[in-house]
């Protein structure tokens, strides 16, 4: 343990413990902007510098090991000076727009400017200096160099988070910045639309594309039926940019606020989570049989889930070889899209033309996914705009809705219903799980051997999860599966995704079914969730998943139902010819560097 | 303070038999050498002024197997080129130092930095590395020297950035701690020293370190060699012993009118006229790795300034803040004040941003942009502002 | 004429796959062709399993791994304080003559490129310059006039 006093208090800390980490142990408070919890120590930005007795310079609390008998003071006048100064700079080299920036009154640059440089402007602009480009080519984020204060934030995250690493720092000196190669428009080079750069981001430099207008317009054109449906990430994580802690549940009253917005029918997207996991499990068990029954060596193992956009990108630019391993099912995104404007609109007897369909999602690869070419199969764009959390947040707020003051209110129906297997697809290991839920208990007619139907080890933070579960006492039809041991994997954060898909390309993937989340947590850490991020953070949204789960009265997505409903009156059953016309498709081979 | 006088010596250049000195070397032990080189009382001599037996000390005490010794021939401070002239004149004795360097830290390998503007010299060079090879191999010790060249970055000069260089990244400064004898190439044990202070370890070794005490003063020991430009009837290399004054350097350097000398390169100290024989050229007073620029009446001071401020604002690296913005705000400052377009009291604002960058700034480059701001806008601010 | 494929691979060949690789890789490439294409940035990319951000982002913080299209012969005028004092501004007027080009353009037959550069170690002998990797010191424009018809005739 190492001993040192910070602003005169005392405190013992094992060594390799930063300046700063030891200062929050004490709840003194010194500014930081370059570090984050999430990714390794930057110190470039210095806002956290702090004097330490006996030192030449000043030191980043950040970056600096504490050492024996170290003096620190974090708020002397010069430690003031010196930050004022460097904030300044800061805004120096910013295009401050702050009135109409989306990031305003949540910008970590503007707080800072409130706390040291409010006052007159001590430097000149430098910002008339350096010629920027705002690039708004892809269909997920906006990247505004004219507001990049160069944290590396972004950086650290698709390389040490995502394995991607999309974007570098370019050039030196006065031209340095955060780059895509050569500075290709972010829509032409590899990027999966992940957005947790965007969740990382301190300033207005990486935000989502917004489409809360189109939103508007199409609410208020008397003309437009326009639907809703919510990912199960959003219901754990909209009240934190509405006031609330992390990891409080507001279903009811988030149903009640879209309704409050003015959508025609407030829908489910747990409603086609259920759907997925019967198209997909029923996926599963074909190529188990092709396989094993049939001795079809076309079938390749692993099958790997394919709801998550962003890891659909990942795999499409880097293991292209391996697409015929994906799942062909769609996301529920899409699955409802395309069941909004076909069976949705026959039931309710609406012009499928007028229909407006509309998506909250934890997310911005959805915004990226809405938009491929093949997502068309009810004859219109089956998803016609994706909004993250966040700008659902906003448009609560521009209603003037008080929202703490709703009453919880269910969601209508048809396509509303839905279970806790369904909501649990916003947790890593939540897809898995819904997946064994049902599979097992349709190949051996038991419900699967977990405590509650809570599949623990399938569960928790854990980078790459496996489990495996023995088939037993197979009903006549799946005897074929009888002592088979199922082995699976849960990966979630690309890099994570990048160990599974190395060892298969080696060959030494042992698993037969592999669920995979672009982002860290799984959804409940999604590009469009609330800002900021950590993980504790990310740990309380998915307590607050697996409680719905817990509380909903249905937890198999076999018995939702409005799914058995859809299959008897529409899609007759899994994997059937309409179910692939409507809810299957196809993947896309891109360039890899 | 202790005066010298300006005396001229012939040590960097002397020729010696290598094979003797690296023999004597290995017939020393470790200790033993360190001993002799802090004696000597040697500092680095790119810059810095690290005590050289002191540093080698430290990295010797790191545990190995895999250490580094790396020769930092990244000269690029403006005004410097007694490095290329060693490497051209004396190279099998920069080889032979980072021999007995690699003996007494415990390294088998060694890597030269060489500047991408040297590239020229390579060919030479690696013809002088594979007679090193086959003495050392005869010698016996188990020791090899490879080369990499930089690509135009000044900042790659400085030691961390450099040790990036060489692992294939962009040369940006790292966190401190850990330092280089801790982590460096590679993040092992690494010496990295100037190609000079190798050179001159070949020297103490071979003709002991009580000559070389006997030059240079207490805090300034031995001689260094001075790369000498500007306005001046002699420009050139010369050797000569440490503690000087100023006023002495100009009565033999100077072209009779002298205004200024810039000690350090751009980001060293502007020493007027009316400080000559008050400052001492050595570590008690203004350090150097070597570069002194006369500057007589004719010329601008601003001019010299604003090429400095050019320079860092280009070569820094751009990560930390107090550089990156503070180097183009100082840049844009003096501009405008030249100007007239902002206050002349506008400097005062820009010398506590100077001071701000000085105690801030991750490392050395953004530290040192206040020396020569500092100097020159202190002693020549009419000149900067009208 | 721009080859990359094959010269990307002698230099992984020389060089290896490692991220200490890079640096070496690319000089290879611009030693034999003044600057870095983008197909050759993402054969490398390839090569070492990088992205090619990456690859950008290393090669475009050293001035003289060029993304920018350059030259047969890459002209680097020192342009800090010594050489600037000594008549820095008079070999660039020469050479902008001489060549029909501005500081940070090409020729268009490809054969000149003009850039300015700090300080290369010469000082003792400025103004100075580096024409791809020789200096050329002491320069007066008369000087630089001979020396550009020598490579001109080349």
């Amino acid at each position: 343990m190492i001993n040192l006093t910070i602003n005169d208090q005392k405190i013992s800390v094992p060594a390799g413990t930063t300046v700063l980490e030891a200062a929050r142990k004490l709840n003194i408070n010194i500014p930081t902007l370059c570090n984050h919890t999430d990714l390794c120590v930057a110190g470039n930005c210095r806002v956290c510098v702090v004097e330490q007795k006996g030192a030449r310079t000043l030191i980043a609390a950040c970056a600096m090991p504490v050492s024996e008998g170290m003096d620190i003071h974090t708020n002397t006048l010069k430690v003031r000076n010196a930050r004022k100064h460097i904030v300044e700079l800061l805004l120096s080299e910013h295009r401050s727009d702050c009135t109409k920036c989306y990031k305003n009154q949540k910008c970590e640059l503007q707080a800072l400017a409130n706390e040291f440089a409010f006052g007159d402007t001590i430097f000149l602009d430098l910002v008339e200096d350096h010629p920027y480009t705002i690039d708004r080519s892809s269909p997920s984020f906006i990247k505004d160099d004219s507001k990049c204060i160069r944290c590396q934030r972004c950086v650290r995250t698709c390389a040490e988070l995502q394995y991607i690493s999309a974007i570098a720092v370019a050039n030196k000196g006065a031209h340095q910045k955060i780059s895509s190669f050569h500075d290709r428009p972010m829509s032409h080079v590899v990027c999966t639309n992940c957005g947790q750069c965007v969740n990382r981001c301190p300033t207005g430099a990486l935000v989502e594309k917004t489409y809360i207008d189109h939103v508007w317009d199409a609410i208020y054109d008397p003309d437009k039926y326009v639907i809703v449906q919510t990912a199960p990430a959003v219901r754990v994580a909209l009240g934190e940019d509405l006031g609330y802690d992390p990891g409080e549940r507001v279903t009811g009253k988030m149903v009640n606020a879209l309704k409050q917005l003015g959508f025609d029918s407030v829908l489910d997207t747990d409603f086609s989570a259920d759907l997925t996991i019967m198209e997909e499990g029923t996926e599963l068990l074909t190529r188990l049989k092709k396989a094993l029954v049939d001795g079809d060596k076309d079938v390749q193992f692993p099958m790997f889930t394919s709801c998550s956009p962003g890891w659909i990108k990942f795999i499409e630019h880097k293991y292209p070889e391996f697409l015929p391993n994906l799942s062909t099912c769609k996301s529920p995104q899409q699955m409802f899209g395309a069941l909004a404007k076909t069976f949705y609109a026959r039931k309710k007897n609406i012009d499928p033309s007028k229909i407006v369909s509309v998506s909250v999602m934890p997310c911005t690869a959805k915004k990226f996914e809405a938009d491929r070419p093949e997502m068309r199969s009810s004859g219109f764009k089956d998803i016609d705009f994706v909004l993250t959390t966040r700008e659902l947040a906003i448009m609560i707020k521009q209603a003037g809705l008080d929202f703490r003051n709703l009453e919880p209110v269910p969601y209508d129906s048809i396509m509303g219903e839905s279970t806790g297997a369904a909501v649990i697809f916003g947790a890593t290991g939540g897809v898995m799980e819904a997946a064994l839920r049902t599979a097992y208990e349709i190949v051996t007619g038991r419900e699967v051997p977990f405590s509650n139907l809570n599949i623990t080890p399938v569960r928790g933070m854990d980078g790459v999860k496996e489990a495996s579960i023995k088939i037993e006492g197979c009903t006549n039809d799946w005897k074929f599966l009888e002592g088979a041991e199922l082995k699976v994997a849960i990966a979630h954060g690309l890099v994570n995704a990048n160990k599974i898909m190395r060892d298969v390309k080696a060959g030494k993937s042992p698993y037969h079914f592999v669920e995979i989340m672009a982002c860290p947590g799984g959804c409940i850490g999604g590009g469009g969730q609330p800002i900021p991020t950590s993980m504790e953070i990310r740990k309380n949204r998915m307590k607050a998943i697996y409680a719905e789960d817990e509380h909903m009265v249905l937890r198999k997505s076999h018995e939702n139902p409005d799914v058995i409903a859809i299959y008897k009156e529409f899609l007759e059953k899994p994997n059937s010819h309409k179910s692939h016309e409507l809810l299957h498709t196809h993947y896309v081979k891109r360039e890899s560097y | 303070m202790e005066k010298k006088g300006l005396n001229k010596v012939g040590l960097i250049f002397e020729k010696i038999d290598a094979r003797e000195a690296l023999t004597k070397a290995f017939n020393m032990s470790n200790d033993e050498i360190i001993q002799q080189i802090l004696d000597s009382g040697l500092k680095g001599r790119g810059g810095a002024g690290f005590p050289t037996g002191l540093k080698w000390k430290y990295t010797a005490a790191e545990k190995g197997p895999e250490k580094y010794i790396v020769c930092n021939a990244d000269e690029g401070e403006p005004g410097t080129f007694k490095d290329r002239e060693i490497l051209d004149r004396v190279a099998y004795k920069v080889h032979g130092g980072m021999a007995i360097a690699g003996k007494t830290i415990g390294a088998r390998e060694g890597i030269v930095y060489l500047r991408g503007e040297y590239r020229f010299l390579l060919p030479k060079l690696l013809m002088e590395l594979e007679e090193f090879h086959k003495m050392i191999h005869e010698i016996g010790y188990d020791f090899k020297i490879s080369y990499r060249l930089g690509s135009g970055a000044y900042i790659c000069g400085e030691e961390s950035a450099l040790f990036e260089s060489i692992q294939g990244e962009r040369g940006e400064p790292r966190n401190k701690p850990p330092y280089p004898t801790t982590s460096g190439v590679f993040h092992k044990p690494t010496s990295i020293n100037n190609v000079e202070t190798l050179v001159t370890v070949m020297m103490i070794v071979m003709h002991g370190s009580e000559s070389y005490k006997q030059l240079g003063t207490k805090d300034s020991r031995g001689s260094k060699v001075f790369s000498i430009s500007g306005d001046t009837p002699m420009p050139g290399i010369f050797e000569l012993e440490l503690g000087m004054t100023v006023q002495e350097f100009v009565n033999e350097f100077g072209d009779g009118d002298t205004k200024a000398v810039q000690v350090g390169g751009a980001s060293g100290f502007c020493v007027p006229r009316k400080k000559f024989t008050d400052t001492i050229i050595g570590f008690e007073g203004v350090p150097t790795g070597g570069s002194m620029k006369l500057f007589n009446s004719s010329r601008s001071m601003y001019n010299v300034l604003h090429n400095y401020l050019d320079f860092f604002a280009e070569e820094s690296c751009g990560q930390c803040t107090p550089c990156r913005v503070g180097c183009q705000q100082l840049l844009k400052g003096v501009e405008k004040v030249k100007k007239g377009e902002v206050k002349s009291t506008y400097l005062n604002e820009l010398i506590k941003l100077a001071d701000t960058m000085k105690i801030a700034s991750k490392c050395g480059l953004g530290q040192s942009v206040g020396n020569a701001f500092r100097t020159i806008v202190e002693n020549f601010r009419e000149e900067i502002i009208y | 004429m721009y080859q990359t494929g094959n010269l990307v691979k002698e230099l992984t060949e020389k060089h290896g796959r490692e991220r200490k690789s890079l640096i070496p890789i690319l000089q290879g490439i611009v030693e034999k062709y003044n600057y870095l294409t983008d197909d050759a940035m993402v054969e490398v990319a390839k090569e070492l399993d990088i992205s090619a951000a990456e690859v950008y982002g290393t090669a475009s913080f050293y001035s003289f791994l060029d993304t920018a299209v350059r030259g047969k012969y890459v002209i680097r005028v020192c342009k800090t304080i010594t050489c600037s004092m000594k008549g820095k501004g008079e070999i660039i007027q020469t050479l902008e003559d001489m060549l029909k080009i501005k500081v940070g353009e090409t020729t268009s037959d490809r054969m000149f490129s003009l850039v300015e550069t700090n300080c290369i170690g010469w000082c003792h002998k400025a103004p100075a310059m580096l024409i791809n990797e020789m200096p050329y010191t002491d320069l007066t424009p008369e000087k630089v006039v001979e020396i550009i018809k020598g490579y001109m005739n080349k």
